[in-house]
């Protein structure tokens, strides 16, 4: 199948040697003319695009302060160099944090500063030639703007910010990225990123409930677009139809069902997502997050939940307020936006759920944290909550739980290899690459502690791994939505006894198991 | 003829300096932090905030977790810099303050310490190949001149002395505009030389890392995006879209 060779699982981080262009081929689909079109971007490279760009890379400095002084105070340490996935996964050099931003700074320094219009040799600055640009499209694109690297930086550069700013630059001279524009133009005219219009989402859901009734014998409603509900769930379109995402959203289901919460998913805003970000594009991201708040005022909800979603809950978290807010007009007691982790988390704390955890005993668990959940987002009241919190619900969910090796979770987490707008077929090397940081972490816990599922709080994540952890020996069904355990372990009143014992991951077990009174 | 030069040469590497780190100060705060960006865990309010910077700039945290060699060359380089630094003080100041007296001897240790983080870190630039990879000509010129400063400073001391006193009268000539000679040692020249040189290329070089710090975003906002709401002047214009 593959023409390329899998980078080895060893028995700890360490860094590759160099392999200069071990990646230089592989480029993402540039997008066509009408993607580019629909989001008011040139569809093709324009005439005259070096100034086009110098022209939007100017306007940028002049516009995000993160930019203008990482750019600026890059010291070459080399403290990030053997931090990203990507580089660990590819020993190519311009996958190193540094290198990858360099390919930025050397054209910053040779228009915007002195030493670089001088001696341009001397402090490495360089045109923005055909090849530099190829370089930006390529390598840009094989960021997935996890942020590990910031962590490690003393000065805190985060490449994500340059990679958002670089894509943003690419886009206004009309070299876009298929995926990510195709995605986006489809959420301003659908709602989501998957384009499921409302009828084929209404059936979707039905089928749902049908499924929760037939498997718990409880009838347990997933509603569309009802008024005056309690809570909005925006949740990414993945959880519609994918697995294990889906089996994610009947954990959701069943929550608010237990908590006695009224709820309802939105066909207008029935996209967590917001791929704007990936691009860097604060005027395509506003745009998407206004859809958030139209729904949530044209539905007259209260509280605004968000589902299973990694760089969403970032937006989500982090974002909404400065794009969408402010939310005056939702209930004061409870944060803006609130993750349904929050949710649950405070149903078990306040009692209200019912859980049978040797419902999860056929699994022992670890749990993935998901890159933009861990490192640009909170959870709870405390720092670190997004850490504690889900793995307090997996807790209350599984007997069996243990973590990866430290420098590999929490904030030292490595992204799922497919994050930042790279989770697409033609870039399918550099996925299953980039995920051997985490696979070697998997296999670790797997063979020392005999782990046999991850689960994961990211729809991104859940793709990714499904699609790669075959090709490192792991089952696909061993990647797992955290409700997914909710959902398994749950008892909801009126349930008829779940001592039949865990389903397995077939429907015909589980509707023969447990099949209502 | 000498004195002249090098009064000159101060006066315009000083303004250099701080102008040209005025002028990046000032390209830094006004440009907008347009979203919340703070690489999290991070502090939930603006002490806290303080307590982060405070320990990246005396621990140099995130490197510490990052690299531990690079972090020990970092550190030493950098903290023994601040003592030779304030050591110097003494040439600035008729008394000098009697702490900069009581720093005198440990400031020695610290010129040793400094070379020896600065030759930790070339050390790293040609062995380590990931570093090798990054490092450019203006990277070598940067520790050539810090290491120059430092052997030339040393020989001062150990090898042919200077007149101090006189050396002192000059310095204290150029703050008060009142030109007394400066000794003709031609190590002292190229000590002076070599330190003009640096102040002037600050603003314009990587050394920008230190005003830098404390404009990151990821370093430098609370995570209290939910409670606060952050709005840009430059974002405000999208504001449009009401209830």
């Amino acid at each position: 199948m593959a023409d390329y060779d899998l980078p080895e699982l060893k028995e700890y981080t360490e860094p590759p040697r160099l392999a200069e262009g071990a990646m230089g081929h592989l480029s993402t689909y540039p997008a066509a003319p009408a993607h580019q079109e629909a989001l008011g971007f040139p569809g093709e490279l324009v005439e005259g695009w070096h100034d086009k760009a110098i022209e939007k890379f100017d306007e940028l400095l002049g516009q995000s302060r993160s930019l203008r002084v990482y750019l600026d105070a890059c010291v070459r340490c080399g403290a990030c160099t053997d931090k990203c996935h990507y580089f660990l996964g590819t020993g190519d050099p311009k996958n190193m944090p540094v290198a990858r931003q360099d390919l930025m700074r050397k054209v910053y320094r040779r228009h915007f500063t002195l030493a670089g219009k001088w001696l341009p040799w001397l402090v490495g600055a360089a045109d923005l030639t055909e090849e530099v640009l190829d370089d930006w499209y390529n390598y840009f694109h094989q960021c997935s703007q996890c942020r590990r690297c910031s962590v490690y930086c003393p000065y805190g550069i985060d490449t994500a910010e340059i990679s958002m700013a670089a894509r943003e630059i690419m886009d206004h001279i009309g070299k876009g990225q298929k995926y990510c524009n195709e995605i986006i133009a489809k959420v301003h005219d659908i709602g989501n990123n998957l384009g499921l219009k409302e009828p084929a989402l209404a059936n979707t859901l039905e089928g749902l409930e049908e499924d929760i009734e037939e498997e718990t014998g409880v009838k347990v409603r997933l509603p569309l677009d009802e008024k005056g509900a309690e809570v909005m769930l925006v949740a990414p379109s993945a959880d519609f139809f994918a697995e294990p995402h889906v089996d994610g959203l009947i954990g959701y289901a069943k929550v608010f069902h237990q908590a006695g919460v009224s709820w309802t998913i939105s066909s207008y805003a029935s996209e967590a997502a917001n791929f704007a970000m990936f691009i860097g594009s604060y005027e395509q991201m506003h745009e998407v997050a206004q859809r958030i708040r139209k729904a949530a005022l044209d539905l007259g909800v209260r509280r605004i939940v968000v589902g299973e979603c990694g760089h969403a809950w970032r937006v989500a978290y982090s974002f909404w307020n400065t794009l969408a807010g402010p939310f005056d007009f939702l209930d004061p007691d409870y944060p803006v936006p609130q993750h349904v982790c929050e949710f649950t988390y405070e149903q078990i704390q306040k009692g209200a759920l019912k859980l049978d955890k040797s419902a999860n005993d056929h699994m022992t668990l670890t749990f993935h944290d998901s890159c933009n959940v861990a490192r640009a987002s909170r959870m709870g009241d405390r720092p670190g909550g997004q850490f504690e919190i889900p793995r307090a619900i997996l807790k209350a969910c599984c007997n069996n739980f243990v973590d990866m090796p430290a420098d590999t979770i929490r904030d030292a987490t490595f992204c799922c290899g497919g994050g930042g707008g790279l989770l697409t077929d033609e870039l399918l090397e550099l996925r299953v690459k980039g995920a051997q940081p985490r696979m070697q972490a998997l296999k670790q816990v797997a063979d020392e502690h005999g782990v046999t599922h991850m689960a994961s709080i990211c729809a991104i994540c859940k793709s990714q791994f499904t699609k790669v952890v075959p090709d490192y020996g792991f089952d696909m069904d061993s990647i797992v939505s955290l409700h997914q355990l909710v959902s398994n372990a749950i008892v909801l009143d009126g349930q008829a006894d779940a001592a039949a014992g865990p389903e397995e991951e077939t429907e015909e077990t589980a509707a023969a198991g447990q099949a209502g009174p | 003829m000498l004195t002249a030069a090098y009064a000159v040469l101060f006066y315009a590497a000083s303004l250099l300096l701080a102008g040209g780190l005025a002028y990046k100060v000032w390209q830094y705060a006004k440009t907008p932090a347009l979203l919340k960006i703070p690489t999290t865990p991070a502090p939930l309010t603006l002490p806290g905030v303080a307590l982060r910077m405070g320990r990246e700039l005396a621990l140099f945290e995130s490197l510490f977790r990052s690299n531990k060699w690079t972090w020990l060359f970092g550190w030493m380089f950098h903290f023994a810099l601040l003592l030779v630094l304030l050591r110097h003080l003494r040439y600035f100041t008729e008394p000098p303050w009697t702490w900069v007296v009581l720093l005198q001897p440990f400031g020695l240790y610290g010129s040793f310490a400094m070379l020896a983080g600065l030759l930790g870190l070339w050390l790293r630039r040609v062995a380590v190949e990931r570093i090798r990879y990054i490092t450019g000509p203006s990277d070598h010129v940067m520790l050539l001149l810090l290491c120059g400063i430092a052997v030339s400073g040393f020989a001062m001391r150990y090898v042919d002395r200077v007149d101090i006193v006189a050396l002192k009268a000059f310095v204290l000539g150029l703050m008060y505009f009142d030109w007394q000679p400066l000794p003709a040692d031609p190590i002292l020249l190229v000590h002076l030389g070599l330190v003009a040189a640096l102040m002037a290329v600050f603003p314009f070089s990587k050394l920008l890392h230190a005003p830098g710090i404390f404009f990151s975003p990821t370093r430098n906002q609370a995570d209290n995006a939910r409670e606060k709401r952050h709005l840009a002047p430059w974002a405000a214009k999208f504001e449009s879209t009401g209830k």
